[in-house]
C-alpha cells in the first residue's frame, strides 16, 4: 500500500510525481491475457510446416493472421488464401494472430503487419498464398516419402494428400511433422482465380461469433491482476504545457493512487492513476491545472482558413502533375470556369475511445492495446520504457473501429507507457482516454482548400484544368518524413492521379502545416478530393450541356477500368432511364487504393431542404474479389462513414482547442437515417485491389451533384451539408 | 454493499451509489460485455437490460440498479445456446468491428419482446444505438429474421 504525502505545485520534471493516499492495494500477480494458446495443456504443440501454417495431429490447420482487425474483415479473407492454395478443410482452418514480440525475435517474418491503406489483401496476396502452396507441397512431399512415390503421383485435396494410383490417403494432422522437415520448395504455382473453392467465397467472418455472444475482446477489456486505471487530461491547446497542477483535493479521495505528469505528442498531459476508471475521471475533474498554451492560444477555424488562402495564392507551389502547358490551353479556351471547395477537418471517433493496458516488471514489457499495428505498438512502447524491443509482449485484441487512428500514430501506446514507468515495478495500468478527450486530441483528417479552374474548348472538351491544393501534410508532421518533390501524395490524392485525358492539365500544392495534429482517416486524401475533382467536372459538364456519364466517358478512353465500374455502376442505376418527378441523381468515378469506384445517388430535396436519399448504387472494381459478402459490408460501411462526415463533419477550432467533444456535437449517423444502398461487385481480374477505403471516394460527390441538379443547380462547393442548411429525411 | 442480480447471478459490491452501472459491471465485476462510448447516454454502446428494458448504463446509477435484474450481452443465451436475435446476426453477418454490437443486439432483444412483428418503421424508431462501421442495414434484416425466428420458436413451444 503506498501512502505518501501529497504534493503540489510545479513538479521539476515530468519525472517528478506526486504521491497520494490510497486505499488500493498496489501489487503485480500474473499477467493474464485472454490470447490462450490454441491446444490444451499437455496436447502435442502444432507441428510448424512454415511461418504461416501450423498443423495439429488432430488435422486442425491454424493459419496465422499477421495483422488487426477492427472489421474490415481481413482476418477472414486473408487467411482464405492460404487455405486455398493449402487445399486446406476450411472447416478445420483455426485463425489465429502472428505475435509481435515473435515478428520481432524472427527477424519480421511476416512482414508488414499494420492494417492500414486497405492494404491487407492487396498487399500480402502473394507471400500469403505462397506460403499455402509452399506447406501444400512440403505435405505432399512427405506422403509421397512415406508412401515411397513420386510427389507427382499425389494429390492434395480438401485437408488429405491422395496417391492417385493406389487410392491410398494420409490426412495433414498425420503428416504435419514430417512436412515441417521437408525442404521448401524454391518455387511454387499458384492457382488460377477461376478455380478457387475457398477465396472468391462469402465464407462466414471468424470473429463474428464472438462479437455477438459477448465474448469478443477489446483493448478495453483487458483484465489483469492488480490492475490500475489511469484518466487523462491533456492541454486542450495542442502543443500546449502544463504549468503546474494542484492535486490537494485529492487527498484520502477513495480509490486514488497518484497523479502523474508527463509529456504526450500533443503536449502536456496530467494522468489520474486509481483503482477504478471512473473513481479518476471523477478525481481528475479536481485537479487544477494551470496549462502553458503557448502561441496557439488565439489559433482559429478563421485564422487557419487564412493561411490556406494565401497557400491559393503562393509562388512557392510544388508541381505534382503536369500535362501539356495549362497556360496556353486556358488561352485557348472557349469557356473558363473557376471555384473554391473547402473541405473541414474530421475526428475519427471510433466506437472504442484510444487507451492501452500497459505493465512494466523486471523490463519486461506487456501491452494490451487496440492497434491497427502491433509492430508499430510494440516498437512505441519499447521505446517509451526504454527496454529492448525483444523484451515487449503486445497481446493482440480486436480493436473497436480503427478508421485510421490507431496506426501510423501510436500516442496512445506511448502514454499508456510512461505512465505504467510511473507506478511501482510490475503494476498494470490501463489508461483510458474519455471519449471528449479522444474527440479533441485525435489526428485528424486534414482540411483543405481547393482552387480548380477549367477551360473547355468551343466542342465543349476540358483543355485544360489547374488544380492548385493549400492544405496540411500528414507525411511531413505525423510521420515526420521529407516531402518528395515537395508532394503529399495524400493532399493531391486523385488530382495527380486523375484518369481522365486532358491535354493541359496541372496540379500543384502549398503545403502548409498549422498547429491541428493530422493523420490518416478512413480514405484520408481520397475522402475529401474527390468530392471537388468530381463535383467540378459536373460543373464543367454542365457548362459545356453535356450528360454528366456522358461528358466522363468522353475522357475515359485511356482508362478501361475507370471506364468499365462507371458503366457498370451507370447501368446498375439505369442512368438512361427517366426518374420519377421530383427525384434527382447524380454520378462519380474514382480510383484509389489500387480499385476503381463509381457511385449514383437519387435524391429529392424538398423546399425546406431536407434532403431525401432514395437510393446509392455503389459498385467497385478490386480486380479479385476474395470474399464477395465482406466487400458488400465494406461498401455498405463506406457509406454510412461516409454520410456522416457529408452531413454533418467538422471540427473547428476556437481558441488553439477544438471545440466538438462528443457525439452530441459532432454527429453520427443512426440507424433511421441510413438509405438504401444497392453494391455492384465489378472485379475484372488481373490485379489486386482494396477494398475497405475505396467506396467512400465517390459518394460525397455523386450526393452533392444529386443535390445541386435537385436544387436547380445552386453549387455547393464545401462540407459539410448542414452548414448549407440541408438535413437528412428518411426517403 | 449493493445487491446486484447479473445475468441471473447475484453479485454484491462496496462502491460509491453514483458509480455509473457501467463501470461497476466493467471494473468491478468484470462483466466486459457492455461498452463505454461517450458516456454520456448518446451512443448506446453501453446498453443493457434492466428488468427487461433499456438503459445507458453510462449514465445510469449503481444504486438505481439494486435488487433489478440486469442483462448484458453475456447473459442472453439460454443453456449455451444463442438467442434467435443473436442468430440472426450471425447468420446475416451483421457486425463489423463489433463494438456496439452487444448493445445494439440488447436492444434489438426489447423491440422484439414489445413488438413480435415490428414494421420498418419501428425498427427505425426502435434502435438508436450508434454504429459507427454503418451495420445499419444487416441490423434492419437480421430483426426480420429474428421475428420470424421467435414467432416460430412460440408455435413450436405450444405444440410442445
Amino acid at each position: 500500500m503506498t501512502t505518501k504525502q501529497l504534493k503540489t505545485g510545479a513538479p521539476a520534471s515530468a519525472t517528478r510525481r506526486s504521491f497520494l493516499k490510497t486505499s488500493a492495494a498496489v501489487g503485480g500477480g500474473l499477467t493474464i491475457g485472454f490470447n490462450l494458446p490454441a491446444f490444451g495443456q499437455g496436447d502435442k504443440p502444432a507441428a510448424e510446416v512454415n511461418a504461416w501454417v501450423q498443423v495439429r495431429a488432430d488435422d486442425t490447420v491454424i493459419i496465422k493472421y499477421a495483422r488487426a482487425e477492427m472489421g474490415q474483415g481481413s482476418m477472414t479473407s486473408a487467411p482464405q488464401l492460404v487455405a486455398e492454395e493449402l487445399e486446406a478443410d476450411w472447416k478445420k482452418v483455426k485463425i489465429e494472430y502472428a505475435l509481435a514480440n515473435e515478428q520481432v525475435r524472427r527477424k519480421r517474418v511476416w512482414g508488414d503487419m499494420s492494417a492500414v491503406g486497405s492494404r491487407t489483401i492487396r498487399n500480402s496476396q502473394e507471400y500469403l498464398r505462397k506460403a499455402g502452396a509452399t506447406a501444400r507441397e512440403m505435405l505432399i512431399a512427405a506422403a509421397a516419402q512415406q508412401w515411397n512415390v513420386a510427389p507427382g503421383e499425389c494429390v492434395a485435396q480438401n485437408g488429405m494428400v491422395i496417391h492417385k494410383a493406389s487410392n491410398k490417403k494420409l490426412s495433414y494432422g498425420k503428416l504435419a511433422d514430417a512436412a515441417a522437415k521437408q525442404p521448401a520448395p524454391k518455387e511454387v504455382a499458384l492457382k488460377d482465380p477461376k478455380d478457387w473453392k475457398i477465396a472468391g467465397k462469402s465464407m462466414k467472418r471468424r470473429d463474428i461469433e464472438d462479437t455477438v455472444m459477448g465474448r469478443q475482446r477489446y483493448g478495453i477489456d483487458a483484465q489483469v491482476p492488480g490492475m490500475l486505471y489511469a484518466a487523462v487530461a491533456q492541454c486542450p491547446v495542442f502543443g500546449g504545457k502544463v504549468k503546474s497542477f494542484d492535486a490537494a483535493k485529492l487527498t484520502n479521495r477513495r480509490g486514488i493512487v497518484k497523479v502523474v505528469q508527463g509529456e504526450g505528442q500533443q503536449g502536456g498531459f496530467v494522468a489520474v492513476v486509481g483503482n477504478s476508471w471512473w473513481r479518476a475521471k471523477e478525481a481528475l475533474k479536481d485537479v487544477a491545472i494551470n496549462w502553458d498554451v503557448g502561441s496557439n492560444g488565439n489559433v482559429s477555424s478563421g485564422s487557419i482558413m487564412e493561411v490556406f488562402k494565401a497557400g491559393l495564392a503562393a509562388t512557392d507551389t510544388a508541381v505534382a502533375r503536369r500535362d501539356g502547358d495549362v497556360t496556353k490551353g486556358f488561352a485557348e479556351a472557349a469557356k473558363v470556369l473557376e471555384a473554391e471547395y473547402f473541405t473541414p477537418y474530421l475526428a475519427h471517433s471510433t466506437m472504442e475511445p484510444m487507451g492501452a493496458t500497459v505493465m512494466i516488471k523486471d523490463g519486461r514489457v506487456d501491452v494490451w492495446v487496440s492497434s491497427q499495428n502491433f509492430e508499430g505498438s510494440l516498437v512505441s512502447a519499447a521505446t517509451a520504457a526504454g527496454v529492448p524491443q525483444e523484451n515487449v509482449h503486445v497481446h493482440p485484441v480486436q480493436l473497436g473501429g480503427g478508421l485510421g487512428r490507431r496506426g501510423g500514430s501510436q500516442d496512445f501506446t506511448r502514454m499508456a507507457t510512461l505512465i505504467a514507468k510511473e507506478m511501482p515495478n510490475g503494476t498494470p495500468v490501463k489508461m483510458l482516454w474519455a471519449r471528449e478527450e479522444d474527440m479533441q486530441h485525435d489526428f485528424f483528417r486534414p482540411a483543405s482548400l481547393v482552387k480548380v479552374k477549367g477551360g473547355l474548348d468551343a466542342q465543349g472538351k476540358l483543355h485544360a484544368l489547374h488544380i492548385r491544393v493549400a492544405a496540411p501534410s500528414i507525411i511531413a508532421t505525423l510521420l515526420r518524413l521529407p516531402l518528395k518533390e515537395g508532394i503529399d501524395p495524400q493532399a493531391v490524392a486523385c488530382f495527380n492521379d486523375h484518369p481522365y485525358s486532358i491535354p493541359n492539365s496541372l496540379v500543384d500544392y502549398a503545403q502548409r502545416n498549422t498547429h491541428v495534429p493530422v493523420g490518416f482517416w478512413r480514405t484520408v486524401g481520397h475522402s475529401q478530393n474527390p468530392f471537388v475533382r468530381e463535383c467540378f467536372i459536373d460543373e464543367l459538364a454542365q457548362a459545356a450541356g453535356k450528360d454528366p456519364v456522358e461528358f466522363r466517358r468522353g475522357m475515359l478512353g485511356k482508362s478501361p477500368r475507370d471506364l468499365g465500374v462507371l458503366n457498370a455502376v451507370a447501368k446498375a442505376a439505369n442512368w438512361d432511364k427517366p426518374l420519377p418527378k421530383g427525384v434527382f441523381r447524380g454520378v462519380a468515378e474514382t480510383e484509389g487504393y489500387g480499385s476503381y469506384t463509381a457511385c449514383v445517388a437519387e435524391v429529392s430535396v424538398n423546399d425546406r431542404n431536407e434532403v431525401r436519399i432514395h437510393r446509392i448504387v455503389i459498385g467497385i472494381d478490386c480486380g479479385y474479389v476474395v470474399n464477395p459478402d465482406n466487400v458488400k459490408a465494406q461498401l455498405e460501411g463506406s457509406v454510412a462513414h461516409g454520410l456522416t462526415a457529408i452531413l454533418w463533419g467538422e471540427n473547428t477550432v476556437k481558441e488553439g482547442r477544438m471545440e466538438q467533444s462528443n457525439f452530441h456535437d459532432y454527429r453520427m449517423m443512426r440507424l433511421n437515417e441510413m438509405p438504401k444502398v444497392e453494391c455492384v461487385l465489378a472485379p475484372s481480374g488481373g490485379f489486386w485491389g482494396g477494398v475497405g477505403e475505396p467506396a467512400q471516394a465517390p459518394l460525397a460527390p455523386a450526393l452533392v451533384n444529386a443535390i445541386v441538379a435537385a436544387t436547380g443547380g445552386k453549387r455547393v462547393r464545401s462540407l459539410p451539408l448542414k452548414n448549407h442548411g440541408f438535413s437528412l429525411v428518411k426517403a | 454493499m449493493i445487491k446486484l442480480n447479473v445475468n441471473g447471478r447475484a453479485r454484491e459490491l462496496d462502491v460509491e451509489p453514483d458509480m455509473p452501472l457501467l463501470w461497476a459491471l466493467r471494473d468491478e465485476l468484470d462483466v466486459k460485455g457492455p461498452k463505454y462510448g461517450c458516456g454520456i447516454a448518446q451512443c448506446g454502446s453501453c446498453t443493457v437490460l434492466i428488468d427487461g428494458e433499456p438503459v445507458r448504463s453510462c449514465s445510469y446509477p449503481v444504486s438505481a440498479a439494486a435488487g433489478r435484474k440486469i442483462t448484458t450481452i453475456e447473459g442472453l443465451a439460454q443453456r449455451g445456446r444463442p438467442h434467435p436475435v443473436q442468430q440472426a446476426w450471425m447468420d446475416h453477418e451483421v457486425p463489423q468491428c463489433g463494438y456496439c454490437q452487444g448493445g445494439q443486439i440488447l436492444m434489438a432483444v426489447n423491440l422484439l419482446q414489445k413488438k413480435p412483428n415490428p414494421s420498418a418503421a419501428d425498427i427505425d424508431a426502435h434502435m438508436t444505438n450508434i454504429c459507427r462501421c454503418g451495420t445499419y442495414a444487416r441490423m434492419h434484416a437480421a430483426i426480420n429474421a429474428a421475428a420470424k425466428m421467435m414467432g416460430g420458436a412460440k408455435s413450436a413451444d405450444k405444440k410442445a
